[in-house]
């Protein structure tokens, strides 16, 4: 009796064992198998060839990725720009002026914004954004813009990611210990004054994760972005003109590309590119407020 | 002069706030505002019917039935593998084991993945496999999808299990392995809350389906067959120049945004009550 417990006990162990083991090893899989993927163009074409040309004709054999590279870049900083302010006032403002009534209302704000589907803010962007954009913005700056611009998918991607950095700068703000702001209170700073030299200075490193991680978190965005930003695949030259970010890039040509191996090869390689910037920007991110939550725990 | 400056930042602070509030309000009005009229009962109890993307009748049951499969098949395997990794995580390896941290780490970058990566990569893999697009192909990368997710929120309930429950466990005698099964009992709201959570994400992805389960205007009865989805479907009807098929999408899409909202307040619901069960 005693050694069927054991039994159970120990295969237990070694099957969780294999899954720990398994989930370890499934990043490098995904990296790994991506990459053999996208090998074949990679050898055809040059990694460098591939990256900074911008003549993008698949059925003629060429994958320009600049254009791109660019628009992803390029949206994801108009997001950043747009939700890094309104997110840190919003964290200082729930961290050291709410009161728990008002912090307990906005909980579940931040949780239904992050739960919210890209779809759902597809549609809404195309809805209110890119008409707001089309008919009211834009005529004050270009002659005509559609409304599907690198605008429109930056500000739909600002409000995706503002749920992400309130929620880590809520918990980077609470780490700092409270003698700290205290002490800075009892001087005669007002609370303002001891956001801004005590906690924004001490919280500076976990403001800089967050915004790595939620810098990350917009370059993979696929369907809002898809739905408002136009797919012209074009280097864009102001903010009202239409791009086509890498992801929407994979999304839009799933279909056509299983006819040519050259074609998939370059989406997968699109993939690629993204899985490696994001899990390297994730990587670092993660460490830095790891280690943070640890200075937290020991002081 | 420093009580001007606090008053003034203190209103702008307030005024964030408001404008993420009121973004949300926005977002969901809209929705509701342009989905509502055109949501009629016919369109979650029917499929699409012969003139449906021209506007004639028929439903998007096929993609309301396509999302709660693939989901439930996700579900079904995430949890076989997340559990046991938590507890093992959590029960098995020794307190502040580095290789509980590395797998810790591993988790929160596999939670960074975008959504369209998992797309790709379960496509390799069905390409690989000689799977075409369908409900298994579709099932095996949402799994991958909401893995992490329902790890990260488990993990995180269980490690604020008081230490003393695993230690009157075994000095009871009893293995790890009953001590677990005790022990997940305890966590049922905790684990309630995950389940809900990863649902919330799995069923309103788009791009992970996108290329791995197809699209029909069937419901799927074999695992072979492919599956429709409703982010899907909303995104399909949203391109077409039809004004009514416009306005379903809109519907559906109020559907889909009602199925958030239930599942976002009972995880709300079930994290509440763990948090009693706690103090």
């Amino acid at each position: 009796m005693r050694r069927i417990r054991h039994v159970k006990d120990i295969t237990a162990r070694h099957l969780m064992l294999g899954i720990a083991i398994f989930v370890i090893f499934f990043l490098i899989v995904i990296g790994l198998s991506l990459f053999f993927r996208a090998l074949p163009i990679i050898k055809e074409k040059g990694l460098w060839v591939l990256l900074t040309s911008s003549n993008w004709k698949p059925f003629k054999g060429d994958f320009g990725f600049l254009p791109y590279i660019i628009s992803t870049i390029y949206v994801s900083i108009i997001a950043i720009v747009i939700a890094l302010p309104l997110s840190i006032l919003t964290s200082i403002f729930l961290n050291s002026y709410a009161s728990v009534s008002i912090r307990r209302l906005f909980e579940p704000v931040v949780d239904l914004l992050s739960g919210i589907p890209p779809v759902i803010y597809g549609v809404w962007g195309t809805l209110t954004i890119v008409p707001l954009i089309s008919h009211k913005i834009a005529p004050k700056f270009v002659e005509f813009s559609t409304g599907y611009t690198v605008l429109a998918g930056g500000i739909v991607l600002a409000i995706m990611i503002i749920p992400l950095l309130v929620s880590i700068m809520t918990e980077v703000f609470r780490s700092i210990p409270g003698e700290m702001t205290d002490a800075s209170l009892s001087l005669g700073a007002t609370k303002w004054q001891t956001a801004k030299k005590v906690i924004l200075r001490k919280s500076f490193p976990g403001i800089i994760a967050a915004t790595v991680l939620a810098l990350s978190r917009a370059f993979g965005e696929t369907m809002a972005v898809l739905m408002v930003c136009g797919n012209i695949a074009q280097i864009p030259h102001s903010f009202f003109d239409a791009c086509y970010p890498l992801p929407a890039l994979i999304a839009n040509n799933y279909g056509e590309m299983l006819s040519m191996p050259s074609y998939e090869s370059a989406l997968m390689l699109a993939a690629f590119l993204l899985f490696i910037i994001v899990v390297l920007f994730n990587g670092l991110s993660r460490f830095t407020l790891n280690q943070i939550e640890k200075k937290y725990q020991f002081s | 002069m420093k009580y001007l400056e606090e008053k003034i930042f203190k209103i702008i602070m307030i005024g964030a706030a408001l404008i993420i509030m009121s973004g949300l309000v926005y977002i969901i009005g809209t929705v509701f505002y342009k989905g509502l009229p055109s949501l009629t009962w016919e369109m979650i109890t029917k499929i699409p019917g012969g003139g449906f993307y021209l506007g004639k009748e028929g439903g998007v049951l096929n993609a309301i039935a396509g999302s709660v499969f693939i989901i439930a098949g996700a579900l079904l395997i995430s949890l076989l593998i997340s559990v046991p990794l938590v507890m093992y995580i959590n029960f098995y390896l020794p307190d502040k084991s580095p290789f509980a941290n590395v797998i810790r780490f591993s988790l929160d970058i596999l939670f960074g993945v975008p959504s369209i990566v998992y797309g790709a990569f379960g496509f390799a893999l069905m390409v690989y496999m000689g799977i075409r697009a369908s409900l298994l192909g579709g099932i095996i990368t949402v799994a991958m999808l909401i893995m992490p997710i329902m790890m990260r929120s488990l993990d995180e309930v269980t490690r604020l299990l008081p230490r003393d429950l695993p230690d009157a466990l075994l000095s009871l005698g009893s293995t790890k392995y009953e001590m677990s099964k005790v022990l997940l009992r305890k966590l049922m709201p905790g684990l309630m809350t995950a389940i809900l959570l990863a649902v919330g994400r799995g069923i309103g992805d788009a791009a992970t389906v996108l290329f791995t389960a197809g699209y029909t205007d069937n419901i799927p009865t074999s695992l072979g067959q492919p599956a429709a989805t409703l982010p899907l479907s909303i995104f399909f009807q949203l391109g077409s120049p039809v004004e009514e098929v416009q306005n379903r999408a809109y519907a559906s899409a109020v559907i889909l945004t009602v199925i958030i909202l239930i599942l976002s307040f009972s995880a709300r619901y079930f994290s509440s009550k763990f948090s009693k069960h706690k103090s």
